[in-house]
C-alpha cells in the first residue's frame, strides 16, 4: 500500500528526508517514532501526497506521488497537529462538510459520528466548544466519513489528556478492526502498548530500524 | 529537476554578453550625443523635447520586458523541463522592467511638467504603466516569498499570467474613461511633436541602444539567479551528507 | 465537481452566517466610510457627485477585509491544509469560495447603495434600477473573483496583509472604473450617459468572464505551491 524508497524530501536547503525508505501494507498499523525533528511528519505528509521528493520515489496505492498527487490525496485521510475544523460550525455540520465533498449521504455522517463517540450532545454543540479530545475525533469522523483506506495521523495524542488517549486508542483499534491501515507518529512510545503496533524509527530523516519481521531497513550499520 | 550548467570563469560574463554590452554602450553613447546636441530642439517645446529619448524608448522596453516575463512564465508553467530556468529569466526581466518603468514615470511626468506645467497627467499611456509598475512591484515581493525554487516559479508565473491578462484590461478601461473627457487629446506630449529624419533615426537608435542594455541587464541577472539556485541544491548535497551522518552517530 | 463548489460554498455562507463578522464588524466600518467621506468633502454637491466613486472604493476596502477573513478561517485550524489533503479540485474549491464572497459584497454593496441614497441624497429613478442592479452584481463578482484568486495567492504567506491590497490594487481598477461610471449614470448624473453606462457594463462581464476562467484554471496550482 504504501511504498516508499529512498525519498530524500528537501524544505528550502534542508534535507527532512535523506532517504528515507518505508513499506506499509493494508490492514498493519505502524508507528512512526524518533525525536522531534527526525522528519516523521515530512514523511506522513510525503505519504499523504502533500510533498514531493526531490530524490528517490513514494508510491501509495499504487499511484506515484509526485505525479499523482490529487488522486493519492483522495485515498488518504492525513491528520497534522491541526485538526481542520471550522470553529463556528457544530460538529455535524463539519462532518457534513467531509461528507459532501465526497458524496457521501447523511447516514454515514451519522455513522462516523457513532464510531468516533460523537452522537448524541456533543453532534450539535459548535466545535469550539468541544473538549480538544473531542475535537481529534472529530476530525478524524472526517476521516471516516471519506472512506480513506489510508489512515496518517501525526501525533494524534499530543495535546490530550489520559482519558481522552484512552478514547483515541479504542477508536483507533475498531478502526483497524474496521479494515483501516493506519500510520501515525509519536515520539512517546509507552502509552501506544495495547494497539501492538510495527514501531519504525526514524532519525535524521532515514529510518534506522524496523521492528516488522522481515521488513528491510536502510542498511545503516547496527 | 533542471539542471544548471556553468562556465568555469568567475564572472557571469561570456563572450556574447561582452559584445552585446559593447554594443550597448556605443549605440547609448550616440542616442546621448545625438539626442543632446545634434538632433534640432522642437519649435514648440524647445529643448524638453530631448526627454523624448530617454522616454519613449524606456517606455518600449518597459512593455518589452512586461512581454518577456509573460512569455517566459507562459514557458515556465507549460514545460516542465527547464522550467525553472524560464523562472529565473522572468523574474530577471521583471526585474529589469522595473527600472525602465520606473525611468519612464519619472521621465514623462517631467516631460509634462515642462510643456504643461503638470507633472502628472491621466494619459493612457502613463496611467497603464503606472498601474505596470504597481503590479511588478507586486510580482517581485511575491518572488522573495518562497522558500524553494519550484514554489517561487509556479506562484510567480501564475501570478505573472494573470498580469498578462490584467493590464490590457486596464489599459483599455482608462482609454475608454480618458475618451469621456475632451482635454485628453490635448494632453498628450508626444502628439505635437513632428519628428524629422534625424530624430527619428535617433529615436529608433535609443530603442535599440535600451534594449541591448535590457538584454544585457537580463542576461546577467538570470544567471546570477541560476547561480544562487545551483547555491542552494549544492547546498543541498552537503547538508544530506551531513545529515545521515548524523544519524549513524546516534 | 459542482458539488464540490456548493458545498464549499454552503460551508463559507455557514461560517460566516454564525460569526456574523459582516454585519457587525464590515457592514458598520463600511457605512462609517461613507459618513468619513461625507465629512471630509464637506460640500453637498460634492459628496452627491462623487457618490457612485464613494461607495464603490469603499467597497473595495471593505473587501480586502472579508477577503482576508475567508481565508483566515481556513488557516486558523489547519483547514485549508486538510482541504488540500483531500485532493479537491482547485477549481471547484475557486468556484465554491469565490460565490460565497461574491454573496456577502453584494450584501454589502446593497447596503452601501441604501447609504448613498440616505446620506447623500441620490435618487434613483425607476427606469435607472437595472443598470444599478446589473452594475452591482457584476461590480461585486468582479471584486469577488478576483479577491479569491489573489487571496488564495497570498495565503499563507508571512506578508499576506500588506501584500494583498498591493496585488489587488492595479487589478481591480478596471472593475472600480467601470462600476463607478456606469452607477454614476444610474445615480442621474450627467456626466455618463445611459449607452456608455451599458459599455462599462459590457466590459464589468467581459473582466468577470476572463477572472473566473483563470481563477479555475489557477486556484489548483496556487494552493499547492504551498507544500
Amino acid at each position: 500500500m504504501v511504498d516508499v524508497r529512498d525519498a530524500v524530501v528537501a524544505m528550502g536547503g534542508f534535507p527532512a528526508l535523506a532517504g528515507a525508505t518505508l513499506d506499509v501494507r493494508e490492514g498493519d498499523i505502524v508507528v512512526l517514532a524518533g525525536p522531534n525533528g527526525a522528519g516523521k511528519t515530512t514523511l506522513l505528509r510525503l505519504c499523504a501526497g502533500l510533498v514531493t521528493p526531490v530524490r528517490g520515489s513514494a508510491q501509495v496505492f499504487g499511484l506515484d506521488v509526485a505525479e499523482q498527487r490529487d488522486a493519492v490525496r483522495r485515498r488518504v485521510g492525513f491528520l497534522g497537529h491541526a485538526n481542520g475544523l471550522y470553529g463556528e460550525l457544530t460538529t455535524r455540520e463539519n462532518v457534513a462538510f467531509h461528507a459532501a465533498l465526497v458524496g457521501a449521504s447523511n447516514d454515514e455522517v451519522d455513522a462516523a459520528l457513532q464510531r468516533m463517540n460523537l452522537a448524541g450532545r456533543a453532534a450539535d454543540v459548535t466545535v469550539a466548544r468541544l473538549s480538544a479530545g473531542q475535537r481529534r475525533r472529530c476530525a478524524l469522523a472526517n476521516i471516516v466519513v471519506r472512506r480513506a483506506g489510508l489512515w496518517l495521523l501525526d501525533e494524534p495524542h499530543a495535546g490530550l489528556d489520559s482519558d481522552a488517549r484512552a478514547e483515541l486508542d479504542e477508536t483507533l483499534l475498531s478502526a483497524r478492526r474496521s479494515g483501516a491501515t493506519i500510520v501515525l507518529a509519536s515520539h512517546d512510545l509507552e502509552r501506544l502498548g495495547n494497539l501492538r503496533p510495527r514501531i519504525v524509527r526514524i532519525q535524521s530523516g532515514i529510518v534506522v530500524s524496523d521492528t516488522a519481521a522481515g521488513a528491510s531497513t536502510t542498511g545503516v550499520a547496527p | 529537476m533542471t539542471t544548471i550548467t556553468t562556465n568555469s570563469s568567475r564572472s557571469t560574463g561570456t563572450r556574447a554578453t561582452r559584445v552585446l554590452g559593447v554594443v550597448a554602450i556605443v549605440l547609448m553613447t550616440w542616442v546621448v550625443v545625438s539626442g543632446l546636441f545634434v538632433t534640432p530642439a522642437d519649435a514648440v517645446q524647445l529643448d524638453s523635447v530631448r526627454i523624448m529619448y530617454v522616454h519613449v524608448p524606456s517606455a518600449w522596453i518597459a512593455y518589452l520586458a512586461f512581454i518577456t516575463t509573460g512569455i517566459a512564465s507562459g514557458i515556465s508553467v507549460v514545460r516542465r523541463h527547464r522550467s525553472l530556468g524560464f523562472d529565473r529569466v522572468a523574474g530577471a526581466s521583471a526585474e529589469v522592467g522595473v527600472l525602465f518603468m520606473a525611468i519612464t514615470l519619472v521621465t514623462g511626468s517631467l516631460w509634462g511638467r515642462l510643456t504643461w506645467g503638470t507633472f502628472w497627467q491621466w494619459d493612457p499611456r502613463l496611467t497603464t504603466t503606472a498601474f505596470l509598475f504597481v503590479t511588478y512591484v507586486g510580482y517581485l515581493a511575491i518572488r522573495r516569498l518562497d522558500a524553494t525554487p519550484q514554489q517561487r516559479a509556479r506562484r510567480s508565473s501564475i501570478l505573472a499570467l494573470l498580469a498578462v491578462l490584467e493590464i490590457p484590461l486596464v489599459h483599455f478601461s482608462v482609454v475608454l474613461w480618458r475618451s469621456l473627457h475632451q482635454e485628453a487629446s490635448v494632453l498628450n506630449t508626444d502628439g505635437d511633436v513632428r519628428l524629422d529624419g534625424l530624430m527619428l533615426f535617433t529615436l529608433f537608435s535609443g530603442v535599440l541602444a535600451f534594449s541591448a542594455a535590457f538584454a544585457w541587464f537580463v542576461i546577467h541577472r538570470q544567471r546570477v539567479a541560476a547561480l544562487d539556485d545551483l547555491r542552494l541544491t549544492s547546498g543541498l548535497d552537503a547538508a544530506l551528507v551531513e545529515r545521515r551522518a548524523e544519524a549513524v552517530t546516534q | 465537481m459542482r458539488r464540490t463548489a456548493a458545498a464549499v460554498f454552503r460551508k463559507d455562507v455557514l461560517v460566516e452566517l454564525r460569526s456574523r463578522a459582516l454585519l457587525t464588524r464590515v457592514v458598520p466600518f463600511a457605512v462609517l466610510v461613507l459618513v468619513l467621506f461625507a465629512i471630509a468633502l464637506d460640500s453637498e454637491p460634492l459628496v452627491l457627485r462623487a457618490g457612485a466613486g464613494l461607495v464603490w472604493m469603499t467597497t473595495l476596502f471593505s473587501a480586502l477585509v472579508v477577503v482576508q477573513r475567508s481565508f483566515e478561517v481556513e488557516r486558523r485550524d489547519g483547514a485549508l491544509d486538510v482541504l488540500k489533503t483531500l485532493g479537491v479540485d482547485g477549481a471547484a474549491l475557486f468556484v465554491g469560495k469565490a460565490a460565497a464572497l461574491i454573496v456577502q459584497l453584494l450584501a454589502l454593496v446593497v447596503v452601501l447603495l441604501a447609504g448613498a441614497v440616505v446620506l447623500y441624497g441620490v435618487n434613483v429613478e425607476p427606469s435607472a434600477l437595472v443598470l444599478l442592479v446589473t452594475t452591482a452584481v457584476l461590480g461585486s463578482c468582479g471584486l469577488g473573483l478576483v479577491g479569491t484568486l489573489y487571496g488564495g495567492l497570498v495565503s499563507g504567506t508571512s506578508s499576506r496583509d500588506t501584500l494583498l491590497p498591493l496585488l489587488l490594487m492595479p487589478v481591480t481598477a478596471p472593475v472600480l472604473i467601470g462600476a463607478t461610471r456606469a452607477t454614476e449614470s444610474a445615480f442621474g448624473g450627467d456626466v455618463t450617459d445611459a449607452t456608455t453606462a451599458w459599455a462599462w457594463v459590457g466590459l464589468l462581464a467581459v473582466f468577470c468572464v476572463l477572472f473566473a476562467v483563470a481563477g479555475a484554471m489557477s486556484f489548483g496550482p496556487l494552493l499547492d505551491s504551498d507544500s
